[in-house]
């Protein structure tokens, strides 16, 4: 093509009139395929010489027969006016763009034809593959020798393209996309904090993909009703030395498990309680910086991770930095274990530290264990599983004397949730927590779940939720109807 | 764990011994370490591979393939694979990918040699043909991921893995190449075998719970005429329920194939009401210990079959 290509762009300008006419109402009625097959091979046959002269010469005769390429005018020879020469530039360039796309849409379709001719081993007649061309299957093994005669199912059409068509390759390379609906109706009555009637709040927009060879990239955007928020965005470096894994960017801070998790893979429509009153509130904590992670091996198949995390120390509702260099720090570390095939548990312990900025030098210090206890037998999977899991969280606030002085505020929550059915969870969560600035108050909760998935893309949820904070001396009953749906790209599932 | 009182001089010091390089030295592996998604693929890649290779499979034969769980111990495996080798078309798709992405070891990553896509040059069924939608359940858009149930497609498999560990342990090629031969051989001895005791019934309607068996079906020349589920990953509705009690009865069909990892009351009601028999079919090595290998898989599917049959014709 590009001999073609080259070729015509060497000739146009220099050409007499009539003979660039001819020369393209030759090509233009070449519709029958072994005519247009021709096309490339006297393309290249003549590029080599570079006489402009020959090509022309072998196909005026067809090209004044021909019907003229349309808006072209048969101008004899004449004085060209610098006007005409730009038109006929632009005309020639048009059907320069076009015969490729045909020449291009005509080589793919022989491709095939040879491929197909070459994967039909059962038809002993098959006539070799016209121009020599083999059917390679790129990084295909070898071929199913005695395969079953029909290769593809009859009736799946070719895949060839349309000429003139978008290239399908160009969305090769597009992240992977999902739509992550997510909405919430609440009843019942709540002084402290008051959830709208019905809401569509915190949806999901992911992309993701491959950065490159050492890198991929995920940014989850979420949509409330309020605004766009960029929950996560960030990019994994995957194929760094001694088992690291970095990643760089916003993400949600490895503290524990719960606080790892978007909103829609949690068991509950909402956060519990020592992640709101001690982790910054109903977002929890996500920070913008740099994390490291590495597996430590231990003996046996014991997993274990160590997780340190490096953030801006800002973070709305938990970190305020008065200096650009306080910064907030995480570690987490994680054990992993098979007890048996169905049964796993994970360990893990958390720390972090950062400036709380009520004052120049007053830091909160965190600390947490988490642990998630899964049964699931492999044989039922699909139908029943009971998961486990808890978290205690401390968070040790400094403040100045006349807010109290330094705060010590405990939180916890422990949740059952199991899988009755294929398609219904019923679930339980206990939980209770001081509060970050002022430890005295504990506010405490119990909530009963139960969720349905219509299929592995929706997911309708009912929480029946009495939560008692204890500042305002308020007790809360509330139902929360939850109906999530993911449209898009498939995700992995969440562990 | 350890209680939070001091868990940060704990991780400090951990960290401290982590990152001062107390890497765990990688022993120089006599082995090749094979990771595979299916206990089919390990089969035989344990028949290809003999002593050079260690292999271990993720999935067990007796779960469900579409869901398994991205459990840490496998990103343990990863890590110190040099072999992956999955069914592909999206069948691992829940759970393979952030396994891979936290293995930190590119040697297993997609477009490595070390990550083999065994469906390449299989045949491959149920490539749609029209535009696909959630609409029609989980569908699969790159077509039938149980492309391992026709020995033919076992048959590419064995050799795409005998060319993969030739190029990745070229000291091994000619082992590999004995093996597959040896694999070769006795695969179509056995291919003899089960065509002549599936010959009698060729053409016979059967109804499967999912829709795992289109190339056992093709090869052995089984018609499924319908599924227990009304669309892919959806389970069985009432209506659906009778629809396929109607389509039983009116087309004679004598056998429900069921994966053991499905629920069987909805095909034991169907047939109840129909008197076709349920056949627990095994989709993969290992779904009961007696299905040892590839071989046994077939062996074990066939004689369900073929005695299930006997007393109806």
């Amino acid at each position: 093509m590009r001999s073609f290509a080259a070729m015509s762009a060497r000739l146009g300008p220099f050409l007499p009139t009539a003979l660039v006419l001819g020369f393209c109402g030759a090509l233009a009625p070449a519709t029958a395929t072994a005519v247009e097959l021709q096309a490339p091979e006297a393309a290249a046959a003549t590029d080599a010489p570079a006489q402009p002269p020959a090509p022309p010469a072998a196909t005026t005769g067809a090209g004044t027969a021909a019907p003229a390429p349309p808006g072209s005018a048969a101008a004899p020879a004449q004085p060209a006016s610098p006007e005409d020469i730009a038109a006929l530039r632009r005309q020639i360039e048009t059907l320069r763009q076009e015969y490729e796309q045909r020449l291009n849409a005509l080589e793919q379709r022989l491709e095939q034809l040879a491929a197909g001719a070459a994967a039909a081993p059962s038809s002993p007649a098959a006539a070799p593959a016209p121009t020599g061309v083999e059917a390679t299957a790129a990084g295909a093994p070898p071929s199913p020798v005695e395969a079953p005669a029909v290769p593809a199912p009859a009736g799946a059409p070719a895949e060839a393209s349309i000429p003139g068509a978008p290239s399908q390759t160009s969305n090769y390379f597009n992240p992977s996309v999902s739509v992550i609906g997510n909405f919430l109706g609440v009843a019942g009555q709540n002084h402290v904090v008051s959830l709208p009637a019905a809401e569509l709040r915190e949806s999901e927009l992911a992309l993701q993909a491959i950065v490159d060879p050492y890198a991929r990239a995920d940014f989850f955007l979420s949509f409330g009703e309020q605004g766009v928020a960029v929950e996560e965005g960030f990019v994994t470096f995957t194929s760094l030395p001694a088992q690291l894994l970095a990643k760089v960017g916003r993400m949600r801070v490895a503290f524990g498990t719960i606080n790892t998790l978007h909103l829609h893979v949690l068991p509950w429509p909402d956060e519990p309680l020592p992640l709101v009153n001690l982790l910054g509130g109903e977002d929890g904590w996500i920070g913008t910086g740099v994390s490291i992670a590495r597996l430590l091996p231990l003996p046996g198949d014991t997993f274990s991770e160590l997780t340190a995390q490096v953030f801006r120390g800002d973070s709305p509702g938990l970190f305020s930095a008065p200096r650009r260099g306080d910064l907030a720090y995480n570690g987490h570390y994680r054990v992993f274990r098979d007890l048996t095939e169905a049964l796993n548990l994970t360990v893990g312990a958390s720390y972090a530290y950062g400036p709380n900025g009520t004052s120049l030098d007053a830091k909160t210090r965190l600390e947490g264990i988490d642990v998630t206890l899964r049964y699931k037998p492999l044989v039922t999977a699909l139908y029943h599983s009971l998961v486990v899991r808890g978290e205690v969280m401390r968070s040790d606030r400094q403040q100045p004397r006349a807010s109290g002085g330094e705060q010590r505020a405990l939180g916890w929550f422990a949740a059952a949730d199991y899988q009755l059915a294929r398609r219904w969870f019923v679930g339980g969560r206990l939980e209770a927590s001081d509060r970050a600035t002022d430890a005295r108050h504990t506010d405490t909760g119990r909530a009963l779940i139960l969720t349905f998935w219509p299929s592995e893309f929706s997911q309708l949820r009912a929480e029946l939720r009495r939560r008692h904070y204890s500042v305002e001396e308020q007790e809360a009953t509330e139902v929360l109807l939850q109906l999530q749906f993911a449209i898009g790209a498939h995700g992995a599932h969440p562990f | 764990m350890t209680a939070p009182h001091h868990p940060f001089r704990l991780l400090a010091a951990t960290c401290l011994a982590a990152f001062a390089g107390l890497a765990a030295p990688m022993t120089a592996a006599a082995k090749m370490h094979v990771v595979t998604s299916l206990q089919d693929f390990a089969s035989i890649t344990a028949a290809i591979g003999g002593d050079r290779v260690d292999v271990v499979a993720l999935a067990k034969g007796y779960q469900d393939p579409h869901y398994v769980d991205a459990k840490p111990s496998f990103v343990l495996q990863l890590s110190r694979a040099n072999l992956l080798e999955v069914a592909g078309l999206e069948l691992e798709l829940g759970y393979l990918p952030p396994l891979i992405d936290q293995s930190r070891n590119d040697a297993v990553h997609p477009g490595s040699p070390g990550y083999l896509d065994l469906s390449i040059g299989c045949d491959i069924l149920q490539r749609p043909t029209q535009v696909v939608t959630r609409a029609m359940g989980d569908v699969h858009p790159y077509g039938n991921p149980h492309y391992w149930t026709d020995p033919e497609n076992g048959r590419v498999i064995a050799r795409s893995i005998a060319a993969r560990l030739s190029e990745l342990d070229p000291t091994g090629a000619a082992t590999y190449a004995k093996n597959l031969a040896a694999f070769e051989a006795r695969l179509t001895a056995k291919e003899k075998e089960w065509d002549a005791k599936m010959a009698p019934y060729a053409g016979t309607r059967v109804v499967t719970f999912h829709e795992s068996w289109p190339n056992f079906a093709k090869h052995f020349k089984l018609a499924i005429v319908g599924t227990v589920e009304p669309k892919p990953g959806i389970p069985p509705t009432p209506s659906h329920t009778l629809e396929i009690i109607n389509l039983i009865l009116a087309q004679k069909v004598p056998g429900i194939l069921v994966e053991p990892y499905f629920d069987h009351k909805t095909p034991n009601y169907i047939a109840q009401k129909t008197g076709a028999k349920v056949l627990l079919f095994y989709p993969s090595v290992g779904g009961i210990p007696a299905i040892t290998d590839y071989f046994a898989l077939f062996d074990t599917n066939i004689d369900t079959f073929v005695d299930a049959m006997k007393g109806r014709r």
